[in-house]
């Protein structure tokens, strides 16, 4: 379904490779990382938990991307915004 | 494979006479504002309880709360003193102005980080009497007790309770003990009622409250709630660091009174949390409360427990908050009255009242849209969807 | 919170309407259907639609898997949940779900023992605490969940549990997109793919929508600025006379999917020949079955169950909401027989149904929403 939140992996466990520590906002859960096994998640990665899974790790390049689109879409709006005050005045 | 093959097709009886019930109302309308006028007459009918039975929901302080005390309580006991709802009964007898209330105490479980049941009974009873401007004076306590309890956990409750008692300026005078059989009582159920002296010529309440009013509230919202689902170990969530907050309430109204803050209303945001307070407030005093969201305080631990459990922190129960409704040109010197002292150091103006929409609570969303912050029906749910 | 905070500046998010704003042509309509419930809940959860010019109209379709089960299914999970020794683990989303005979809730007001879990892998730990107890786990959900089912059902079979089973309501998402666009009665421009299912399956699955019918699919991320993105890039798609698959969600949906989620789907579980959805009526290798090697763990072969269907009233018209063909407030039974207390059909059912998240929080006109927050 659809609920699914960002947690950071903290810690994986020796005596299970399929459970990890993850931290989301200071809130600690063990999360089973079996979906990710095909390239599983070291300490420091985010992932993408939904129901006590990990279904996806989170592209830190791509997330970075997707903010600079937004952020330079702000800018370019700002930098309107401040031309047309700009060509009021004169 | 089900056996829908087979082709048997029911209905379901309670749908059918819902649709029934309100058959006149139907039709076909293609303007908005005609479906939503239906929809407000058909909130403002008498609340009529359609259930067999009582569920959960009933306990969560939401509509179905509301449903069960209007269409049984109230119209059972009908009399003046309990019409208006509030926190606690007020009335005169003989020279004295006096604020009556009760509550119980089911919570599990009994110990959790920040305190425990007997700690709640004490500070429950106190804030109720705190928000309607009484100083709380003496209290009762009964206990409902499940056969093998042991009695350390019975002596670390009542200690608690005698620590909260004495930090709160109450006394416990009266009380009652019964034992019920193993199985019955989750250990431990505690009754409390209060009674306090007010001042007679301090007016609070809903009624008061008028459009152009400032909302605060006491603190971070949503600590206890979290704190006894996370205790339950049910989730396998660990927040270490996260206690309950369950405190009394009557120091920080006090500091409110001695700064001279002309309060309209007070009330403690107990189950259902600051949103259903908020729409209990609305409904009572007919006007509007729009919230801003960005200055409601939630301590980040709340809130990521609430975001993976898919829960609002605004409906979370608090036990040692309170919203506090003053004239809007008071607002500044409220907060800083709250936040001088120690319970109140994270106070917050959240809001505003306005005439309309009348009877609820809209939301400014953080990111800048609005929605309305309406009654849960029962408790928040986590949801995974 | 990272990744998810930046996604909700309004800033950027005011960027983005003007943006989506410029791109519409005077005079023409556009309705993108979403049909994940987490779409929709995000939408009125932020006011998002104050955000989008009136010319564009965003219409929710049957993506809430709780919506979509049939009142005869819940009435089989209450079944279940009253025999003897049994406990119905199941999500929170279900609880008030009313059924021919009333809801979990009411259930356990009269005995059933139906306790909330957060994730599969607690009825699990039920079962293993429970030794004298049959645990039956009620999985619901689309494929997003369908591989945490299958992983638990793998544990299960791992320790050699003989008291837990899955009652498996899984449904795919697919053949209801299909069943949207082939109705005729139906005007949509365009999709907001669902963020979360594609994670699993990938964003290539949707390629006979662009193919076949022509509408342009953007999946989708659930905060607001996600969204409002997934917007201006399918008003780009159409001002541009593109028509693609595109995904928006890059940060956390890979383009392939996850093969390892689909193995163990594919390992445990198969198509059921056909499913009723609620609303939508039968759709053919729309839902998920346990596959006979697991029948250990399959609750339906475990136990008989009644199986009845119940209909939906026949003044319910969610068929039609679901279709994006009615608003809400269209609906002759929205807000007065039909309310969150009392949900008559699936829209209503879960907080995140069209009428639901509508009721709930979207009711108040937007004019009126607009004046009051301006105090």
């Amino acid at each position: 379904m659809c609920l699914g939140i960002p947690g950071q992996v903290v810690e994986l466990r020796t005596d299970r490779p399929d459970l990890a520590e993850v931290d989301v906002s200071g809130v600690r859960r063990p999360i089973n990382i079996g979906l990710l096994i095909d390239d599983p998640p070291v300490p420091g990665d985010w992932i993408l938990i939904h129901v006590g899974f990990a279904l996806s790790k989170i592209d830190e390049a791509e997330a970075k991307a997707a903010m600079d689109f937004l952020v330079s879409l702000g800018q370019a709006y700002d930098d309107e915004l401040a031309a047309l005050q700009a060509s009021r005045i004169e | 494979m089900t056996g829908s093959e087979v082709g048997e097709v029911q209905t379901a009886a309670w749908a059918e006479a819902v649709v029934r019930t309100y058959a006149d109302q139907q039709g076909p309308t293609d303007r908005e504002e005609q479906v939503l006028a239906r929809i407000e007459r058909a909130r403002r009918r008498r609340p009529r309880l359609t259930d067999q039975r009582i569920t959960l929901a009933h306990g969560a302080g939401g509509k179905a709360s509301q449903t069960l005390v209007e269409a049984v309580f109230r119209d059972a006991f009908d009399n003046p003193l309990l019409a208006p709802l509030e926190d606690a009964a007020v009335f005169t007898a003989g020279e004295a102005a006096l604020a009556f209330t009760t509550d119980s105490y089911v919570v599990t479980p009994l110990f959790f980080p920040g305190g425990d049941i007997g700690d709640l009974a004490v500070n429950g009873t106190v804030n109720d009497l705190a928000v309607a401007g009484a100083k709380p004076l003496h209290l009762s306590a009964g206990f409902i007790l499940e056969e093998g309890f042991p009695v350390a956990d019975l002596r670390r409750i009542v200690a608690s309770m005698r620590r909260a008692a004495d930090v709160a300026g109450v006394s416990i005078v009266t009380g009652d003990t019964k034992v019920v059989p193993r199985g019955r009582a989750d250990g431990c159920y505690i009754t409390t009622a209060g009674i306090g002296l007010r001042d007679p010529s301090r007016h609070l309440g809903a009624a008061t409250v008028r459009p152009g009013d400032a909302v605060l509230v006491s603190g971070p919202v949503g600590d206890h709630g979290v704190t006894v689902m996370l205790a339950r170990g049910e989730l396998e969530l660990a927040a270490p660091e996260l206690r309950s907050d369950t405190a009394p309430l009557s120091g920080l109204v006090a500091a409110l009174f001695e700064a001279e803050v002309p309060v309209r209303a007070m009330r403690d945001a107990t189950r259902g949390g600051v949103a259903t307070v908020l729409n209990e407030l609305a409904r009572a005093a007919g006007v509007a409360v729009v919230v801003d969201q960005a200055q409601v305080p939630v301590r980040p631990v709340v809130r990521g427990a609430s975001e993976l459990l898919g829960i609002d922190p605004l409906y979370v129960a608090c036990e040692g908050r309170m919203v506090v409704v003053v004239p809007g040109e008071a607002a500044e010197s409220a907060l800083a009255a709250l936040r001088a002292h120690p319970l109140g150091a994270e106070a917050a103006l959240i809001g505003r009242i306005a005439e309309d929409p009348s009877g609820l609570v809209l939301l400014k969303t953080a990111f800048g849209g609005t929605r309305i912050m309406d009654l849960l029906v029962g408790d928040p749910l986590p949801r995974i969807c | 919170m990272r990744f998810v905070d930046e996604f909700r500046d309004a800033g950027a998010a005011r960027a983005l309407a003007t943006r989506i704003a410029e791109l519409c042509e005077p005079g023409r309509q556009y309705t993108f259907m979403e049909v994940c419930g987490g779409h929709t809940h995000t939408i009125y959860q932020h006011g998002l639609e104050d955000y989008l010019p009136e010319q564009i109209n965003l219409v929710h379709g049957p993506g809430c898997p709780v919506c979509v089960i049939p009142m005869g299914r819940v009435d089989d999970a209450i079944h279940i949940a009253e025999q003897p020794d049994v406990i119905l683990a199941s999500f929170g989303d279900m609880m008030r779900v009313p059924g021919g005979r009333g809801s979990f809730l009411e259930a356990n007001a009269a005995g059933t023992d139906i306790r909330m879990v957060y994730s599969p892998l607690d009825a699990l730990k039920l079962a293993r605490s429970h030794p004298d107890k049959h645990v039956v786990f009620m999985a619901i959900g689309f494929e997003t969940t369908a591989p945490s089912t299958a992983v638990t059902i793998q544990r299960a079979a791992a320790e050699g549990l003989d008291n837990f089973s899955v009652f498996c309501n899984h449904v795919t998402i697919l053949p209801a997109i299909k069943a949207i666009l082939d109705s005729p009665d139906l005007r949509l421009d365009g999709f907001l793919g669902p963020g979360h299912v594609s994670t699993v399956i990938g964003c290539e699955p949707y390629r006979f929508i662009t193919r076949d019918y022509h509408k342009p699919l953007v999946v989708a991320g659930f905060e607001p600025l996600d969204i409002l993105q997934a917007v201006y890039q399918l008003m780009q798609q159409l001002a541009e006379g593109r028509c693609e698959v595109e995904n928006q969600y890059s940060r956390v949906v890979p383009w392939q999917g996850n093969p390892a989620a689909l193995r163990a789907v594919h390992e445990v579980m198969e198509l059921r020949p056909y499913f009723e959805w609620r609303g939508l009526g039968f759709i053919s290798h729309s839902a998920l079955r346990i596959r006979p090697e697991y029948a250990k763990f399959d609750t339906e072969a475990r136990m008989a169950l009644p199986g009845v269907r119940v209909a939906d009233p026949k003044a319910c018209q969610c068929g039609e909401v679901l279709k994006g063909v009615l608003k809400p407030w269209e609906c002759k039974v929205f807000g007065t027989a039909c309310t969150p207390e009392t949900p008559i059909g699936t829209c209503m059912v879960s907080s995140e149904g069209a009428c639901a998240a509508y009721y709930n929080f979207g009711r108040f006109s937007r004019q009126r929403v607009k004046e009051a927050t301006r105090v």
